[in-house]
């Protein structure tokens, strides 16, 4: 039997290391590593659609050419701001093999942790405008009129925004992983 | 190529349920719709390496600055396996907690309990190749919140822990053995089976204990292990 989650709680900021939001700082992991950079930015509210402003949020996304298992690591932490957003930089990720000969369009894992949240939430981030998103296994099981949620939209050159709602309205799709 | 093995999925009840009434902040928070069940692909059974060499380890919480921490000296050791009892092996722990005050050095904690100038309250550590992990800390303090009249937290210390696949990613809080306030506590009690709660509650331990030095506790993990068989996943295409 696996151990219990529990929550992370109002205080997880103890653990919150603001730098790792960057994915290319130079003297992190991925210094030097090539690709399309871009940002990642978004904002999450409640169930009443207020700002939350506690949470922290993880990414975690292959490499440009789609791996995993190669030098780069794909792996960033941010706090939510006082305005309830999250922003990473990092490269643009490269297609993934999904199951049974299957290609996952490019997608950036997203968990969220916070108080109230008695494990953490899993979500994706898919790009819009990516030819792949029409045969993506993961987004053709979710129903078409949600898949807005996992779409990030380009605002600025290089700049995707995703935002994220835990519950109630346009309630963000979450994933059972 | 071969598809990666999916990771089992939790035994009913052995999981806190997102939506608990009893812990008040879920009802702002915890999604009203049913998640979407995803295969496990590569994103899944992949994981972060992160190593020592940019996250550097830190396991003694107990000294800052060369000053000692007030309260009573304790070392936490135990081991992360899987559940098919494979040690998570060179993995990052990180550990924050409450001082021995039940005050946690953040600027968001307003419980009037001193703050100590030698005591931050997290670490980092790794587990070695057999999944031990071990680090000194202080005990901390119970501390009240408001989810309810007169609500306190047993005393409790966070776990971070990421294992071999992101699926396996999990934030759990380790309890002490004999704490009146667990049986009044909404988050622990939130998991339904009485076997999954009692496994959050170290236990205390002679054998990590050091002389003249401080008492031991062992708290084991346990992250999610593969699938039965891979053919329960027959429903994800
Ligand atoms: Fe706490």
């Amino acid at each position: 039997m696996a151990t219990a989650h529990q929550t992370a709680g109002p205080y997880w900021h103890m653990i919150d290391f603001p730098a790792w939001a960057d994915l290319l700082r130079a003297d992190g992991p991925n210094a030097g590593a090539e690709g399309e950079r871009i940002v990642i930015e978004g904002t999450i509210t409640d169930g009443d659609g207020a700002l939350v402003t506690d949470a922290m949020v993880e990414i975690w996304h292959a490499d440009p050419a789609g791996r995993y298992d190669a030098a780069f690591q794909g792996f960033g932490r941010c706090a939510t701001n006082a305005e309830g957003r999250f922003r990473f930089v990092t490269l643009k990720p490269g297609p993934v093999p999904g199951r049974g000969n299957t290609l996952q369009a490019p997608h950036v894992q997203i968990a969220i942790f916070a108080r109230g949240l008695l494990s953490h939430l899993t979500t994706r981030l898919y790009f819009a405008g990516e030819p792949l998103n029409e045969t993506d296994p993961l987004l053709g099981l979710v129903p078409a009129e949600r898949r807005a949620t996992l779409m990030a939209e380009p605002v600025s050159p290089g700049t995707w925004q995703l935002d994220i709602r835990l519950r109630g309205g346009a309630e963000t799709v979450f994933l059972d992983i | 190529m071969s598809d990666p093995i999916p990771y089992a999925r939790p035994a009913p009840g052995t999981q806190p349920p997102l939506d608990s009434p009893a812990y008040r902040s879920t009802q702002g928070r915890a999604p009203l719709l049913a998640p979407i069940r995803a295969p496990h692909t590569l994103t899944e059974t992949s994981s972060p390496r992160l190593s020592p060499l940019h996250y550097p380890a830190q396991a003694d919480m107990s000294v800052h600055n060369g000053k000692a921490a007030m309260g009573e000296r304790i070392i936490v050791a135990g081991r992360v396996l899987d559940e098919a009892g494979r040690p998570v092996a060179n993995s990052m722990v990180e550990v924050w907690q409450a001082n021995s005050a039940g005050r946690y050095h953040h600027v968001r904690d307003d419980h009037d309990a001193p703050l100590d100038p030698n005591f931050e309250g997290h670490a980092r550590i790794f587990t070695d190749a057999e999944g031990r992990y071990r680090f000194t800390t202080i005990r901390p303090g119970a501390y009240p919140w408001r989810n309810h009249h007169n609500a306190w937290r047993p005393v409790h210390i966070h776990f971070a822990l990421f294992g071999q696949g992101y699926a396996q990613r999990m934030i759990t809080q380790m309890y002490f053995p004999g704490d009146p306030l667990l049986a009044l506590d909404p988050i622990f009690n939130t998991t339904a089976d009485e076997a999954a709660r009692q496994r959050l509650i170290a236990s205390f331990d002679l054998g990590v204990t050091e002389p003249e030095w401080a008492l031991g506790y062992r708290f084991d993990i346990t992250l999610r292990g593969p699938a039965a068989t891979p053919f329960e996943e027959g429903d994800h295409p």
